[in-house]
């Protein structure tokens, strides 16, 4: 029972919880909440992982500006879990779902423990691993080499939604909609 | 193992006192400034120089009445000011602020966790501060407060975006995120070659400075860009339907803000605690790194003191078609000089 340990099964909890919540939650604001504690959580795992940039990305991009962007628009409908969300699901097709969600979960662990990662993962705090591996430089070098094309094409992918979004936003009279653009730049940044 | 936890419990301890009391003293320091600049006392009655008015301002908030709306959000109603509380002070997890030293025996290192992406920790830990102003605005279901809310989420948003880009060329130049070696390189000779001058970031990226500057004034929602909190439209913004220590709590969360974002700035741009007689006295390092925290805070008051505040939808062009395109520019004219 190390801290590493006690650490990995806090935030394990935490973002399976968080999950959970979100999507059972009526709150849509609560929602939103759980799942930046979801999200936190999993950066401290990935950070326990010492995929320390991962970590920091996940929390910048997701917990710091596309939750906000949720909850921009949630306050911008003035929603308060109050609304009627039409009939709760059947029995049939909730169970039709847990079904299916059990078969999802079980090829993932069988391909976690056979496929992809043969041998122990090194697990600790800020656990320094092999070469670098998850650190700034070892990201980027990846990013700037390896996978130079599908990481320049996503950007471009992004340009292109960012467009998109202005086009369709901008009205015959040329007041544009300010905060749809605004929105979408988050996006890219 | 135990002396370390003893350790560490009390460099925790000492920094997280030192920043309340900062933010305590910075109230006053505003009051004080303002005033003077407005060619009044300001507060002059409690204690020699009103030196005691943070003290009572403190006492006279605990003890006032708590009063809740009928139609708020139990639970974010009262999470907010926590959440806005805690990021402000998390943010010095990562500041150096003192050359290492030895004390006791004991060598003593001035930074309570010298992380290798100490940079992208701040911005994380930054991007989570809106949280407690989103929430509060919505939970307290007051319009003024949802108002302010809207604008402080569109308006922290749009200006992380500048804030992060605003340093990005001192990261191209540095070619690290650790803290402590930005500060370790920013004691170097200015470009290696200016033997008089210290090589702070200040000197090689003006630009970014400013950026910066004015990106952390509206991260921080403070005069010009104080939208959020707009009396004369939104009689407190976000915070309308607090009091007593909630309210309180929103008071310090701004406070120490602006300190760590004047603590980032001063480590990132001023060269931290670096400065003359060093070798000497190791321990001038933090009186250095306190000044400079303190010129940034001044900065802030004394812009207060002189502009009036943006226009919603000025500030928004100003973030996105002005400071967004120049920290870009500044980023890519940085790039192209590394590398040549």
């Amino acid at each position: 029972m190390n801290l590493d340990f006690i650490i990995f099964i806090v935030s394990a909890l935490l973002a399976v919880s968080g999950a959970t919540l979100m999507i059972t939650l009526k709150n849509p604001v609560l929602a939103v909440m759980s799942m930046i504690v979801s999200l936190v959580a999993q950066a401290v795992l990935y950070i326990q992982l010492s995929a320390l940039f991962l970590g920091a990305v996940l929390i910048i991009v997701y917990s710091g500006a596309i939750m906000v962007l949720f909850l921009f628009v949630i306050m911008l409908l003035n929603l308060r879990g109050t609304e009627d969300l039409g009939e709760p699901s059947s029995p049939i097709k909730l169970s039709i779902k847990f079904i299916f969600g059990l078969i999802l979960f079980v090829e993932t662990v069988f391909i976690i423990k056979t496929g992809f990662m043969p041998g122990t993962v090194e697990v600790g705090v800020m656990a320094e691993a092999a070469n670098g591996f998850g650190s700034v430089k070892e990201v980027s070098k990846l990013l700037f080499t390896k996978y130079l094309y599908p990481f320049e094409l996503t950007s471009v992918l992004l340009l292109a939604a960012i467009v998109g979004a202005v086009v369709m936003s901008k009205r015959d009279d040329d007041s544009e909609d300010e905060n749809k653009i605004e929105d979408n730049k988050e996006v890219q940044s | 193992m135990l002396e370390m936890i003893l350790f560490a419990s009390i460099k925790v301890v000492v920094v997280v006192a030192a920043v309340l009391t900062g933010c305590a003293y910075s109230t006053l320091l505003e009051r004080k400034v303002v005033g003077h600049m407005q060619h009044r006392m300001g507060p002059n009655t409690a204690g020699p120089y009103g030196l005691l008015t943070p003290l009572a301002d403190g006492l006279k908030l605990i003890f006032k009445e708590e009063i809740k709306p009928a139609n708020i959000e139990p639970i974010t109603y009262m999470l907010a000011p926590m959440i806005s509380f805690v990021p402000a002070i998390l943010t010095f997890a990562v500041i150096p602020f003192g050359k290492d030293n030895t004390f006791f025996g004991h060598d003593f290192t001035l930074v309570l966790s010298d992380l290798n992406v100490g940079v992208l920790f701040v911005f994380a830990v930054t991007s989570l501060g809106i949280y407690g102003i989103v929430l509060a605005g919505w939970s307290s279901g007051s319009k003024y407060s949802i108002m302010g809310a809207v604008r402080s989420s569109a308006q922290m948003i749009s200006y992380e975006v500048g804030y992060g880009l605003s340093i990005v060329g001192v990261l191209i130049i540095a070619n690290t995120l650790s803290l402590r070696e930005l500060v370790e390189l920013q004691m170097l000779p200015l470009w290696g070659t200016v033997s008089f001058l210290p090589n702070w970031f200040i000197f090689s990226q003006p630009l970014g400075f400013i950026l910066f500057l004015t990106c952390a004034i509206a991260e921080t929602n403070r005069a010009p860009f104080d939208m959020p909190e707009a009396e004369s439209e939104l009689v407190a913004g976000y915070h309308t339907e607090y009091s007593s220590m909630k309210f309180s709590m929103f008071f310090i969360a701004e406070y120490a803000n602006m300190i760590a974002v004047s603590a980032v700035g001063a480590t990132i741009f001023l060269g931290g605690w670096h400065g003359p007689f060093l070798d000497t006295m190791p321990m001038l390092s933090v009186l250095y790194f306190v000044l400079k925290v303190f010129c940034f805070m001044f900065f802030y008051i004394w812009l207060r003191a002189t502009f009036p505040r943006f226009r919603y939808d000025q500030l928004m062009a100003f973030g996105w078609k002005v400071l967004f395109p120049l920290a870009l520019l500044n980023t890519i004219v940085t790039a192209f000089f590394v590398i040549l």
